[in-house]
């Protein structure tokens, strides 16, 4: 499999979502990635197993780099197209699709077995193993799915690449805000602590930002408590909310609605905390504590802070 | 404004997923259907809500076969204003995309929006393909639409958070959790619904490009290992030496 790998920076390097598809890619083949905009060195693609890099230095938004990477399979004859699952590639992706005439499987959380892909479907609920039916084939990989295996290669050789982009079509007038401040986005975060209703009320989020702080880890909430407006949208995971797979989902006073479950069933470990030993959200955890989270949340974070 | 809003049939959130023998195919015995969330509390409340503020229309579109006219008679009873659908099986989203750019073009309409995804295909790629094959401007996971000096403006969620965008002339969107609130169809409105059109249109013939071999359920936990709440500490190690988790 030859791939062109879409490619997302920030500061310069690529992203950690970009950095799992492209490494996706060089597991199956040959990878050349494509980025536009501001680039430091090979933005760390090398060490993933990307062989080139080619590089369009103008700032591009997706329709444009759409057509770059649309460009870019043409020149190299590459028989597959890979990009991470995030907003960029929801963007992007499709519109390669269409201008390729490729199937395009949509948030890979396997790697291909025969010409099946698996991904997830019902949210979370379920997986499929999907086939693309045409001669080129796209692909989006989900956050979290894939681990990288870095082998310290050579760096990438870096290529000047350009094509009739078209013009901008989308104007940005603010640029992206950091939703989650200096956190891990939720989608890409390896560790996210949870609150629900159970916290009685948004003054007492602060034991769950303490606990997420001394982890390292992004905050997230459960849909009622974000519908009531004690937190904001951006953080409700669940089934029409965001869905995440972290190492670690630590669930604080949610009683684990099949709803939320759904969205939350891939992470690696999961642990509840919730006072109700018959929450059902115990039945899909790893660990579990029966107890008031006024109490249980402070001594938790009390106990990372010793760790080391 | 003439809005062009995609609706799609899902299962009800509260849904048991399974399977009929082999994987082969969703069980549908016994499912409730609903129309897709994003699609409805999101993108086509919001629709509803710009007409009513500054005149127009809202159109929805399906595809999809005769039991999906519950559901759009619904949007209807939500307040939408005409119904389209295509009188096709789903198969994929390319094929989907397809059928619903055939009816796009065969109107004049201002903007085309969507829910994020589906619930149950979760793809959220169906906007990006009708865009390109309408040739318009796309803005995905929109969390606000609103009309500056008869600009579009939308907020949208990117990989680094949340941007204000713009955008001149017809544009397809994809709209997120935040841009409306979900309503409930009053009975003024279910009984005006029943005598709202819905026009049957035939397939433009649009192929698949994808195919599911197979259906799964993911794998059971194990079971819940309980830690005293007396001693949390004992958490943090069994997550640090057991789990290997932090």
């Amino acid at each position: 499999m030859k791939s062109i790998v879409y490619v997302q920076t920030q500061g310069g390097q690529a992203t950690k979502a970009s950095l799992e598809a492209a490494n996706y890619a060089a597991q199956e083949g040959e990878a050349i990635a494509v980025i536009s905009g501001a680039l430091e060195g090979d933005g760390g693609l090398g060490a993933v197993g990307v062989n080139r890099v080619l590089h369009c230095s103008d700032d591009l938004d997706f329709g444009q780099s759409s057509r770059l990477v649309s460009a870019a399979v043409e020149q190299e004859g590459a028989d597959a197209v890979v990009m991470a699952h995030d907003h960029s590639g929801r963007a992007v992706a499709p519109r390669v699709a269409v201008r390729l005439g490729a199937g395009l499987i949509a948030g890979v959380t396997g790697r291909p077995e025969g010409n099946t892909i698996k991904r997830n479907v019902f949210s979370g609920k379920a997986t499929a193993q999907v086939a693309a039916n045409t001669a080129k084939r796209v692909i989006t990989t989900t956050p979290n799915a894939f681990g990288i295996s870095s082998d310290d290669g050579a760096a990438a050789a870096v290529e000047p690449f350009a094509a009739d982009t078209g013009v901008c079509r989308v104007a940005v007038i603010e640029a992206a805000q950091p939703a989650s401040g200096d956190r891990a986005p939720l989608p890409e975060a390896e560790l996210v602590v949870s609150a629900g209703r159970g916290l009685k009320g948004p003054e007492n989020w602060g034991i769950i930002e303490d606990l997420a702080d001394a982890l390292g880890a992004t905050t997230a909430c459960s849909r009622p408590v974000s519908d009531i407006g004690w937190r904001p949208h951006h953080e409700h995971v669940g089934q029409t909310g965001i869905a995440i797979r972290p190492n670690l989902y630590i669930a604080v006073g949610i009683s684990g609605a099949i709803q939320h479950l759904a969205g939350v069933n891939n992470s690696k470990v999961i642990v509840v905390i919730n006072t109700d030993p018959e929450a059902p959200f115990f039945k899909a955890a790893d660990y579990g504590i029966v107890g008031d989270a006024f109490d249980v949340v402070p001594k938790l974070t009390a106990a990372v802070k010793a760790l080391d | 404004m003439e809005f062009l809003v995609c609706i799609s049939k899902s299962p009800d959130t509260t849904t048991k997923i399974s399977f009929t023998e082999g994987g082969e195919s969703f069980d549908e015995s016994g499912v409730q259907f609903i129309i897709n969330p994003y699609d409805e509390w999101y993108a086509l409340v919001r629709a509803i809500e710009l007409v009513e503020k500054s005149g127009g229309s809202v159109t929805t579109v399906t595809v999809g076969e005769a039991d999906c006219d519950p559901i759009i008679r619904k949007a209807l009873a939500i307040g939408a204003h005409k119904a389209i659908r295509v009188n096709t099986a789903p198969m994929d989203a390319m094929q989907v995309a397809a059928e619903l750019a055939a009816v796009a073009k065969s109107g004049a309409y201002d903007a085309v929006l969507c829910g994020k995804e589906t619930i149950n295909h979760n793809g959220g790629i169906v906007p990006g393909m009708l865009a390109e094959m309408l040739d318009l401007p796309l803005v995905t996971w929109a969390t606000s639409l609103d009309y500056e000096d008869g600009k579009a403006v939308m907020q949208r969620d990117t990989v680094n958070g949340i941007e204000k965008v713009s955008v001149d002339g017809p544009y397809v969107l994809s709209a997120s959790k935040g841009m409306s609130e979900q309503r409930i169809p009053n009975m003024r409105g279910i009984m005006g619904a029943r005598s709202k059109p819905l026009d049957v249109v035939e397939s433009c013939g649009a192929q698949a490009t994808t195919s599911v071999a197979s259906f799964a359920l993911p794998p059971a936990k194990s079971g819940v290992k309980l830690v005293d709440a007396d001693n949390p500490a004992e958490l943090i190690r069994l997550l640090r030496e057991e789990a290997k988790a932090i």
